[in-house]
């Protein structure tokens, strides 16, 4: 049993030896296609708003689960309006480490960096984002910016932005006279 | 309404006014014909200063020192004033994206408590949301800033907040006769209050509303000061000065947003430096709508509203 496990890894090691140059030279278009690297470090992002003792994933979900669609027994408090029509959880989390997102094309993705994810159906809002004209940033206008992540404003399971309680209104001025 | 107060003002100012009675009050006195009760205090060093602009270096220092005493022995804790200078090669722009601001005045009240306005009798707010009608547009006859509602949007309207517009051909500078007021190389517009009389000429040419007269002396809670401030900006204003928007001079000569921007719940206010063409503000003026307020006065304002959708 070892022998054959041996030589199945020497002829993976061997394909992944031939098939390197061939990767390399698909690979150099890939980091184009990829937004964010221009300016490193600029994107430092607030930390994304899990709910307390729910994060790593992996405290529960230790092996990848059931794929089909259907209605979840234990997570009842997410409301899902997220085009709940067409999506569901594992079109976003991935299935075999619960603890990363996915990309469409199954690249994982860190909870820190889930604008890419938000970035690849809301492309317009993205590109705005990245320059800072949606979204919030706090810092300095001249120099180091902590960024807002999409998550940090819009519920990802329910993203259209909730409505607020007003501040008081300003006194008039006949009730500012003593 | 003017009457009734000014009866009762006019003649106790005298005895309230502290020991530094300041140029301010001895203008008023000197018009009632008691110029000899505002000599005699121990004021005259600051009676015979000149204005903020046309001190010195060393002298400027020595008036920044003498207020962080002043402030410091009047509110129990160190307060600092700067007079830090507008840094080279930065003309500050406002962007105000107004298909996103929900008119829930967090910034109202975030700019009240950075810029150390009074609280109430006199409430004053530098910032005020005006709620106006989809339907209409932008429209000031139908404007309501005084709405209460448990939560917005109201449906059908929109909100647009008005400050300072900080413009390139302010009228109020040009009407102040003292010359207390003007505009900074990067574009803030500052009011001295040392040497502020009062007049609210100022405040009649103003086309925004934006500036705010202090009609009795500032009530400003002294665990509440934010000790962070400018000469030009948040220090504790007297009775009887006019005060406005500065950009939060204090926070943005330092690199750091004006207060309002920070606080914005929906990511509606920008702000940055017009001649960095990487800055968001820049960003803003190249790819989305922009209009400034009251374009037909002329009055070139710096303060941006845009609508980003």
């Amino acid at each position: 049993m070892r022998r054959v496990v041996q030589d199945v890894v020497r002829v993976l090691a061997l394909a992944a030896l031939c098939a390197r140059p061939a990767l390399a030279s698909e690979a150099a278009p890939a980091p184009a296609a990829r937004p964010p690297p221009e300016k490193p470090g600029q994107f430092q992002a607030e930390p994304p708003p899990f709910t307390p003792g729910i994060f790593p994933c992996t405290q529960c979900h230790t092996t990848p689960g059931d794929r089909t669609r259907r209605e979840l027994g234990f997570h009842d408090d997410i409301h899902f309006e997220h085009d709940a029509e067409h999506r569901w959880c594992l079109d976003c989390h991935s299935n075999e480490n619960r603890d990363v997102l996915h990309l469409s094309n199954g690249d994982p993705v860190p909870f820190t960096e889930s604008y890419r994810l938000c970035g690849q159906c809301h492309g317009d809002k993205y590109r705005d984002w990245r320059v800072g004209v949606h979204g919030k940033r706090v810092g300095q206008w001249n120099g180091q910016k902590t960024y807002f992540l999409c998550v940090n404003c819009h519920n990802p399971h329910s993203p259209r932005f909730k409505p607020l309680t007003p501040e008081p209104r300003p006194a008039r001025p006949e009730e500012m006279r003593r | 309404m003017s009457g009734e107060r000014r009866t009762p003002q006019s003649l106790p100012v005298l005895p309230e006014a502290p020991a530094d009675p300041g140029r301010r009050s001895f203008m008023r006195t000197a018009a009632a014909g008691a110029a000899v009760a505002a000599l005699s205090g121990c004021g005259l060093e600051d009676f015979f200063r000149k204005s903020f602009r046309e001190l010195s270096k060393g002298d400027v220092q020595k008036v920044l020192a003498s207020l962080e005493r002043k402030h410091s022995a009047k509110y129990g804790r160190a307060v600092t004033v700067s007079g830090a200078p507008a840094q080279p090669g930065v003309e500050f722009g406002y962007g105000l994206d107004l298909s996103r601001c929900v008119g829930c005045r967090r910034c109202v009240y975030a700019c009240v408590k950075e810029n150390n306005q009074s609280r109430k009798n006199p409430q004053i707010h530098w910032i005020r949301v005006l709620e106006m009608d989809k339907a209409r547009g932008v429209d000031l006859a139908h404007a309501e800033v005084y709405y209460e509602a448990d939560q917005v949007p109201r449906p059908g309207h929109f909100y647009m907040p008005v400050q300072c517009q900080q413009c390139r051909n302010p009228p109020c500078v040009k009407v102040c006769p003292v010359q207390a007021t003007w505009k900074e190389p990067d574009g803030i517009v500052v009011v001295d209050y040392d040497w502020c009389i009062g007049c609210r000429c100022c405040m009649s040419a103003c086309p925004y509303g934006a500036r705010h007269f202090n009609w009795a002396e500032p009530t400003l809670p002294k665990e509440e000061l934010n000790p962070v401030t400018h000469y030009l900006g948040n220090r504790p204003r007297p009775k009887g000065v006019v005060e406005k928007c500065t950009f939060c001079i204090q926070r943005t000569r330092a690199g750091r947003y004006p207060a309002c921007v920070e606080v914005c719940p929906v990511g509606a206010r920008k702000f940055g430096n017009l001649l960095d063409p990487e800055s968001e503000i820049r960003r803003v003026m190249d790819t989305k709508r922009v209009f400034v307020f009251k374009e037909e006065l002329a009055t070139h304002p710096q303060f941006y509203y845009f609508y980003a959708t």
